[in-house]
């Protein structure tokens, strides 16, 4: 059964199609990613299954259930989670405080701080738990923000470009951390350019172009597509 | 402190300032000091005191809603208005017997809290933020002071209870406590000064306990960043009028025990001046932690009381000099600062001796 299905989904800003149309279901269980040019609608994608931004029309349906008209907070109970593109973390906050806050809905008292323990070690930031979150570096921003998303436990993670500013060996590593969660049974969406980490990852691929979903496939049949090569891998990736 | 039930093992925290056995036996040393003051001093200079600390209320409900909350409410005094007025029509309709001021005095702070609710409703429900917020409050404040101000006419009443506009509302009941030898009635000496006292360390400590709890841990998460809150699953306008009721409770009880302090209240407690002061001291003390701006307003306060001796119009010029030099030297508040730096000195000297 597909968890989450995008049915017809148009949004527009003016006279500017964000997204048009756009159709998508995505199966329990898979990593699937979405890749595409700048401005293709991606994030606003993101923002539209957040409840950030509500679509013109079409419907969006989560298990089965119907969410369009649902809240952010609301569809976060459902089993969403995300992790954005630039690291929203609690600034002013320690490392451990972050985490308390994602965790405390779910864990209390002494569990909840053998969780934040548990995740903290799983995140590697251990040493950095009293740290403000404000001065960690910009990879464990992003680590720290991944803890926080994966600590509800999901059902489905929606990931804005996870490895955004990191080295070759943490993307690695982010992936390999992905591919860990998805062996315990959670759904992954994620935004990437990084066509390393698609490759490492991705068990489906969407393409969009110009608010459209232009392609979709394994990614073995996009890389060899040449019509994606044309409006997006060509030019600078692969 | 793992010995103690849940509840005040919150007393301590990454919300507020001060942990472990020497913060304690200072705050016990403090409190027993403010416990033996009255018999040290006089009658006058302890209802002195008791006009600080009434304003104290109102300047933790600017930190719990600015200081923790992150949004900047220009509104306080309205609720402050809202009780006290409130009050004087209570009792002065319904007269003092069987303890009904202290029935007064919580009705007052419900009605406060109701107004609240309502005015919060349609500006978080309507998201309305930011500047925004302080602009809505800011107005809702005058628009009140300008509806007080033209009351002074005899139809402008409430059964016994005339509002009389800019003359003010006076004499109505001192807080009274029933009692079998005779009622106790706080006037506004050393039984007020008991009373206030009283209510001022369990807010304080209820506080404490509030913002550490998983409550607080929302509040200051919305903050920090409202959409990552409301990512992790809260309902950021939820937590946001809850804190905006509950800061309206404080600036209500602010206005009722001002009222039964003077037995007066006018529309000036509603004006500008009056709704900016709050701000500045809370400011000045350092607004993100209880501690600090409990002591940058007692602090403020007699510092403003004792400029007055030479002129009103030259103890506000000071207090926008003061303000001035907060943001400049100190953002995030000169006591605050201070504290932040006497502990990391004590840190400091204490790895050093080791």
């Amino acid at each position: 059964m597909a968890l989450l299905e995008l049915r017809g989904l148009n949004k527009h800003f003016g006279g500017l199609h964000v997204t048009n149309s756009v159709d998508l279901e995505l199966e329990a269980g898979e990593i699937h990613c979405l890749i595409g040019p700048n401005g293709a609608g991606k994030s606003t994608l993101f923002r539209l299954i957040l409840g950030e931004h509500h679509p013109g029309s079409g419907n969006i349906l989560f298990a089965g259930e119907n969410i369009t008209a649902l809240k952010s907070f609301a569809r976060i109970d459902r089993g969403l989670s995300v992790k954005f593109q630039v690291p929203g973390v609690f600034k002013g906050l320690s490392v451990r405080q972050n985490l308390e806050i994602a965790l405390q809905r779910q864990h209390h008292g002494v569990e909840l701080a053998r969780e934040i323990d548990r995740l903290l070690t799983f995140l590697n930031l251990e040493a950095d738990q009293e740290q403000t979150a404000g001065n960690l570096s910009h990879g464990q921003k992003q680590w720290l923000e991944i803890g926080m998303a994966v600590g509800l436990k999901p059902r489905l993670l929606l990931l804005d470009e996870p490895t955004a500013g990191m080295s070759p060996e943490e993307t690695h590593q982010t992936g390999e951390m992905v591919q860990r969660l998805n062996v315990d049974g959670m759904t992954v969406l994620a935004i990437e350019h990084d066509m390393a980490f698609v490759r490492q990852v991705a068990q489906r691929v969407t393409v969009l172009h110009l608010g459209q979903v232009f392609a979709q496939g394994s990614i073995e049949q996009i890389v060899a597509d040449e019509r994606v090569a044309a409006i997006y891998l060509g030019q600078a990736h692969v | 402190m793992n010995g103690l039930p849940g509840f005040l093992r919150r007393l301590e925290g990454p919300q507020t300032i001060g942990r472990g056995p020497a913060f304690w036996i200072i705050f016990a040393i403090v409190l027993a000091i403010a416990c033996a003051y009255p018999l040290f001093s006089d009658g006058y200079t302890v209802g002195n005191t008791v006009y600080f600390f009434v304003w104290v209320f109102i300047a933790l409900s600017l930190c719990l809603i600015w200081g923790y909350g992150g949004s900047l409410s220009f509104g306080q005094t309205a609720f402050f208005g809202i009780a006290g007025y409130s009050y004087g029509i209570l009792t002065l309709n319904f007269g003092a017997a069987y303890g009904f001021t202290l029935v007064a005095l919580v009705l007052a702070v419900v009605i406060a809290a109701l107004f609240a609710l309502l005015l919060g409703y349609f500006m978080f429900f309507g998201r309305i933020a930011g500047v925004f917020l302080g602009i809505v409050t800011l107005a809702v404040t005058l628009m009140l002071e300008r509806f007080m101000a033209q009351t002074a006419g005899p139809e402008w009443r409430v059964g016994v209870a005339r509002l009389n506009g800019f003359n003010g509302m006076s004499a109505m009941s001192p807080l009274t406590i029933p009692w079998p030898g005779g009622d106790i009635v706080l006037f506004a000496d050393i039984g007020l000064y008991y009373f206030v006292l009283g209510l001022l360390v369990l807010v304080y400590l209820g506080l404490r306990i509030l913002m550490n709890s998983s409550f607080g841990n929302v509040i200051v998460a919305i903050r920090e960043n409202p959409e990552r809150a409301e990512m992790l699953g809260y309902d950021v306008r939820k937590y946001q009028l809850i804190t905006f009721v509950i800061g309206a409770g404080l600036a209500g009880l602010s206005g009722v025990l001002y009222t039964v302090w003077g037995q007066y209240i006018t529309p000036s407690s509603m004006g500008m001046t009056a709704a900016a002061l709050p701000l500045i001291w809370v400011a000045v003390g350092g607004r993100s932690d209880l501690t600090s701006t409990v002591i940058g307003t007692l602090v403020v306060l007699a510092a403003f009381q004792a400029l007055t001796i030479y002129g009103s119009q030259y103890a506000l010029v000071f207090m926008g000099v003061l303000l001035v030099l907060t943001v400049l030297i100190a953002p995030n508040g000169l006591v605050l600062g201070a504290m932040n730096l006497l502990s990391r000195l004590v840190v400091h000297r204490g790895k050093g001796g080791v």
